[in-house]
């Protein structure tokens, strides 16, 4: 056995020079062929790779993808994060459990199946859904369950299975993203002109990253163009692990070529020779096709050498496969991660523009965000500022779920309010509207007039939204959890802070918080948000921060005051060991 | 205007806190002249007899008394302090949380190396004795804790001005060298 994987991981690693900057894609590999990769192999691979074993292992522990002991033939990657719970997840999950006489977490005695919780997808507007082996399946219903598990075992391929099934959803196209592209043309456009007027085109379009945090994307490509180095590099982040958005998914399956050609105008005006999309390892099976669409480009001289026949352009685009991480979509994580590390993110300053993947200057820009900039260059600056509102130029693509009747991904322009939206989903007795998924805003309905923008509502794109009946409160504790489970453990206040969090307000939800708690809840969320090292941390208490004030009733609901008792304290059961133990009769009686 | 009323307790610690209450020397003329002591162990009153306004309590909660007098303070105290380590944390004695108590049990009772011989060890079980519970809890875990004082022991000045500070209704100043541990 050794002997034979060693052989292996030794090819493996030829096959990419034995260069460590792989290792990510060296992971993939080993787990694609063993379907995990355990100690032994960690140290084989150190040792072919020469670095010291901590420093493999330390990488290989932190993604969800690269499993360290072996799983089953098949394994299933149930999501169940808040919206597909909503959805009957967790009975689909039961029927899963049932179906295999397993738990989540465990393999089958036969080794035919692992069955794995996982949080968001990207698949929210067709939940309950799964990844099985990588392939998505959809709009997953208990009765489905016994047939993929019988069809599975008899060797049927997951991508024949009925469910395996990606919906687009679009259900509303806009003018930037959604429209159609001769590709070259903009690409044309921007190499007529110089990298410096591309910077300035984009600076009159005014517009601002579509990944969260709005930074104006011109100011960001003339930081990094202006730094003193031959070489800069241009990524592209597909990392979408924001619950609730998966309006990525469908730009990157639909519109694949005004993505690459944002990024090569991107490559252009920054002056880089290399870019990368940095891909989520849940979207794995969008990599064919894009694989497809960048060896057309690089067949049409859209990319590769001399693009466009210009003898000084050279710029080719590899994509990165990430191995199921959310904090790896925060840009110097992200960047970790693409040198092969564990993607924890980076003490700022230096910003990635100023030192960023292998220590050059580095844009990072959303897909979304390229995708408009290459619009930009085919229809002009000018065309795109006059869509949207003053600070928010342009259109926004939006992915709805949750309580609605047509959940999918909708371009709508900037400044649309909440209620409008809601009209346009077919959402009706809304209790809440979560912005920005669960790093975002919960928004009560007083607020329904505001308006989706960086200047009053701002979000990456994930809507969701929880009906009149829903428990609010339980599906803010999902958020919390979640954010425990990503928490990328570098620093206390994320580290602890949110487990501390989780605990208290499961506690409160328990129904055996006190006014107490409640303060000390608070306490928490604050210390949680102001002292994270970076914006996971940092926004990982607002679920509780957005829902304390406005939805202060559905607190105060939970808790019951009993003259300074605590009702988590069990005094019964905290003594029912030493009873036992003792040999006593009766509890507690002297 | 009568006196304020204030009582003490003392759970699983080694009286070291309540020691340093006695600390503060002559100053504890003055104390007298301020309040008036109720239930506690300096005095050796065994029960309530009315309403407190400053319970001060030492020591973690490990067994079903301590729990049940805890309780009774939560209820005849307007204010609870908990002073020194062990009730703020647990302490020293939670040490044994990091052994299931069946095991500590077994260890001290039936199996240690000072046990006689094998077969002939009980675990105490005599109706008189408190049930120890599961694990030592610090106060705070049990009932409502309104303020807490750090240290082992905290020193008698730091229980003197959080005292009077408490009695005068004024913010508490403690110095550094007060509040500094290591
Ligand atoms: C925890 C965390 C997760 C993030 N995830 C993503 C993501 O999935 N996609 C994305 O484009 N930006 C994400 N960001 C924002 C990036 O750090 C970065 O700001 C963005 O990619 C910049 O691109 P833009 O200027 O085009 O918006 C995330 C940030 C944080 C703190
Ligand atoms: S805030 Fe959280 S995710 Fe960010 S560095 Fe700290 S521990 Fe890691
Ligand atoms: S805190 Fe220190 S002095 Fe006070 S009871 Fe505990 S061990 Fe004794
Ligand atoms: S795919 Fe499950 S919530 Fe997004």
């Amino acid at each position: 056995m050794t002997h034979h994987y060693r052989e292996q991981i030794k090819n493996i690693a030829s096959k990419y020079g034995n260069d460590r900057g792989y290792l990510m894609n060296i992971a993939h590999d080993i787990v694609n062929e063993f379907g995990y990769i355990s100690d032994e192999m960690v140290s084989n691979l150190a040792d072919v790779l020469n670095l010291p074993v901590v420093q493999v292992r330390d990488m290989i522990s932190f993604y969800a993808f690269f499993p360290r002991k072996p799983l089953g033939k098949n394994v299933i990657r149930l999501c169940n994060a808040v919206i597909e719970r909503m959805k009957g997840a967790d009975e689909v999950g039961k029927a899963f459990e049932k179906a295999l006489g397993i738990s989540f977490g465990e393999t089958t005695k036969d080794n035919l199946f692992t069955l794995l919780h996982t949080p968001c997808i990207g698949l929210s507007d067709q939940a309950p859904s799964a990844l099985i082996n990588k392939i998505p399946l959809t709009n997953l219903k208990p009765a489905d369950v016994p047939q993929i598990i019988s069809e599975l075992k008899a060797g049927k391929d997951v991508s024949d299975l009925p469910q395996a099934r990606v919906q687009l959803n679009l259900k509303k196209e806009g003018e930037v993203i959604c429209a159609p592209l001769d590709s070259g043309t903009a690409l044309r456009n921007a190499l007529n002109m110089k990298p410096e007027e591309v910077i300035g085109e984009i600076n009159k379009s005014r517009l601002r990253g579509r990944g969260g945090a709005g930074f104006p994307t011109a100011m960001k490509w003339d930081f990094c163009r202006k730094q003193k180095s031959p070489i800069r590099y241009l990524i592209c982040n597909a990392d979408e692990g924001e619950p609730g958005t998966f309006k990525d998914r469908v730009i990157l399956t639909e519109y694949p070529d005004l993505v690459f050609e944002g990024m090569t105008i991107a490559g252009y005006a920054i002056g880089a020779k290399e870019g990368i999309m940095y891909l989520r390892g849940e979207y794995a099976y969008l990599l064919e096709n894009l694989e497809k669409v960048l060896a057309k480009r690089r067949h049409l001289g859209l990319l590769g050498e001399h693009i466009c026949g210009r003898e000084d352009f050279n710029f080719d685009i590899r994509i990165q496969l990430g191995a199921g991480a959310y904090v790896c979509g925060e840009e110097s994580a992200l960047i970790e991660s693409a040198e092969g590390k564990r993607g924890a993110p980076r003490d700022r300053p230096p910003f990635p523009v100023q030192k960023g993947y292998k220590g050059e200057p580095t844009s990072v820009n959303n897909v979304e965000t390229l995708c408009c900039a290459a619009r930009i260059l085919e229809k002009g600056g000018e065309w795109f500022s006059k869509i949207g509102t003053k600070d928010s130029t342009g259109t926004k693509m939006l992915s709805v779920s949750g309580d609605c009747e047509h959940p999918g991904v909708y371009e709508v322009e900037y400044g649309i309010t909440i209620e409008n939206l809601l009209e346009l989903v077919g959402a009706k007795d809304t209790q809440a509207v979560q912005v920005g998924g669960a790093s975002g805003k919960c928004v009560a309905p007083k607020d329904f007039g505001r308006r989706i923008s960086f200047e009053d509502l701002p979000t990456g794109g994930s809507i969701m939204i929880f009906g009149k009946n829903r428990d609010l409160l339980e599906c803010m504790y999902q958020f919390v959890e979640f954010f425990v489970e990503e928490s990328c453990g570098w620093c206390v206040p994320c580290r602890a802070g949110t487990t501390l969090l989780e605990k208290k307000f499961r506690q409160i939800l328990d129904g055996k918080g006190t006014a107490q708690s409640l303060a000390e809840l608070r306490r928490i969320a604050q210390t949680v948000k102001s002292m994270s090292r970076c914006g996971l941390g940092q926004t990982s208490a607002n679920p509780v921060l957005t829902t304390i004030y406005d939805f202060a009733d559905l607190y105060a609901e939970k808790i019951k005051e009993e003259n300074g008792k605590l009702l988590t304290f069990d005094l019964q059961k905290a003594m029912k060991v030493g009873i036992e133990a003792s040999g006593r009769t009766k509890e507690g009686v002297k | 205007m009568s006196k304020p009323v204030i009582a003490t307790a003392h759970f699983t610690g080694c009286f070291g806190c309540h020691m340093s209450i006695l600390d503060i020397d002559e100053r504890i003329l003055d104390l007298v002249e301020l309040v008036e002591f109720n239930k506690s162990p300096i005095n050796d009153i065994k029960n309530f007899t009315k309403p407190v306004d400053i319970g001060i309590i030492e020591g973690g909660i490990s067994n079903d008394e301590n729990a049940e007098i805890l309780m009774e303070f939560r209820k005849h105290c307007k204010i609870l302090v908990a002073i020194g380590a062990c009730a703020l944390t647990g302490g020293v004695p939670s040490m044994r949380n990091l052994v299931p108590l069946k095991e500590c049990l077994e260890e001290a009772y039936l199996n240690g190396p000072t046990v006689k011989s094998e077969n002939t060890g009980i675990i105490p079980n005599d109706p008189d004795i408190p049930v120890l519970l599961d694990r030592v809890y610090p106060c705070h875990e049990v009932v409502k804790i309104d303020y807490f004082l750090p240290g082992c022991p905290p020193s008698a000045d730091t229980i003197w001005n959080a005292l009077v500070a408490l009695l005068k209704g004024e913010p508490l100043n403690l110095d550094y060298e007060l509040i500094k541990y290591d």
